[in-house]
């Protein structure tokens, strides 16, 4: 019925990965590599993320249905980032008709 | 009193009934997601509108005590993590000391936090009539930087407190025997929900103190 019990030695894994990868992130921000700073510090941020919600939130055991649920969760976020990005970045793009003038 | 909470009629099973637990926390915690994820979106937004008084403010955010917190909750994580182990095993006195530990390590990142704001507000960068920004040409900008960052990491910080308060009930349950081997869904639910606030907090301190560090 209950969650199968994990081992101990999975839990302390991914908490030995979770600290290196912040040591890292800290390390690599002190260097300089342009744009590739953010895209460095989000993928590792997005890694971290998904260790915890992957082995610590127990989503690796969860059921399909809630697996649905979490990747939709994380889905209509993508949504609102995309459509209010794209919104923003699209702005003046588009020369502005003649009915703009009237 | 040993807990036996029997199965709720309109559950088939134990089985069941857990799941429909973890579905509701799930759906719970997609809300929390779009929550802050308005915010994360408004500081992308403006992030972009002005990188370069955004970069500056790196300068001043408290990188050490930022990567320290974000140590102590991932500590708490796995404190966490292993309290809701010793629940599913029936180990009483480990499910307490773990659940305290987690409460201490919270407390931890809150007394940390709160230095930090102080430092804040001693510097004068707390958006505010009395806000003075040390590169003046990006002083307006860099408002809206720190006004983002009370903002975001106070509306974390909130989730902590509440969190604080979940952990103290989840103690005071555990010294009273509420939980079993068979029946621990309060410990698996605030576990979800602790795990979530460490998460807000992974991408808080990349976006809020690291990026932008070398300029």
């Amino acid at each position: 019925m209950s969650h199968p019990v994990v081992a101990i030695k999975v839990y302390v894994g991914v908490f030995l990965a979770l600290i290196t990868l912040t040591v890292t992130t800290v390390a690599v921000s002190k260097i300089e590599l342009g744009e590739y700073n953010f895209i460095v510090a989000m993928t590792i941020a997005v890694i971290k993320g998904s260790l915890v919600v992957w082995f610590f939130m127990h989503v690796k055991q969860a059921s399909s249905m809630t697996k649905l649920f979490v990747a939709a969760g994380f889905f209509w976020l993508g949504i609102m980032l995309v459509f209010v990005l794209s919104d923003y970045v699209s702005r003046g793009w588009l020369p502005r008709g003649v009915w703009w003038h009237s | 009193m040993i807990a036996q909470p029997e199965l709720k009629h309109h559950f088939d099973d134990a089985g069941q009934q857990l799941e429909s637990s973890t579905l509701g926390m799930w759906i719970f915690l997609a809300t929390e997601i779009m929550f802050f994820g308005g915010m994360f979106c408004s500081y992308t937004i403006y992030r972009s509108a002005f990188p370069e008084a955004f970069a500056s403010t790196s300068h001043f955010m408290n990188v050490t005590a930022g990567a320290l917190n974000t140590g102590v909750l991932i500590c708490s994580s796995l404190t966490m993590a292993l309290a809701v182990r010793a629940a599913q095993i029936g180990q009483k006195k480990a499910l307490i000391w773990l659940l305290i530990l987690t409460l201490t390590l919270g407390c931890v990142f809150l007394g940390i936090k709160g230095m930090e704001y102080h430092e804040k507000w001693v510097e004068h960068h707390v958006p505010g009539p009395s806000f003075h920004y040390e590169e003046a040409q990006y002083a307006q900008n860099a408002e809206i930087l720190f006004f983002l960052y009370f903002a975001m990491t106070g509306v974390h910080a909130v989730h902590m407190i509440v969190g604080v308060g979940l952990l103290i009930t989840l103690i005071i349950m555990a010294s009273r025997n509420r939980f079993s081997a068979a029946w621990y869904t309060p410990v698996d639910m605030i576990g979800l929900y602790w795990h979530f606030v460490d998460i807000v907090w992974i991408f808080l301190f990349p976006l809020l103190y690291l990026i932008g560090h070398t300029k």
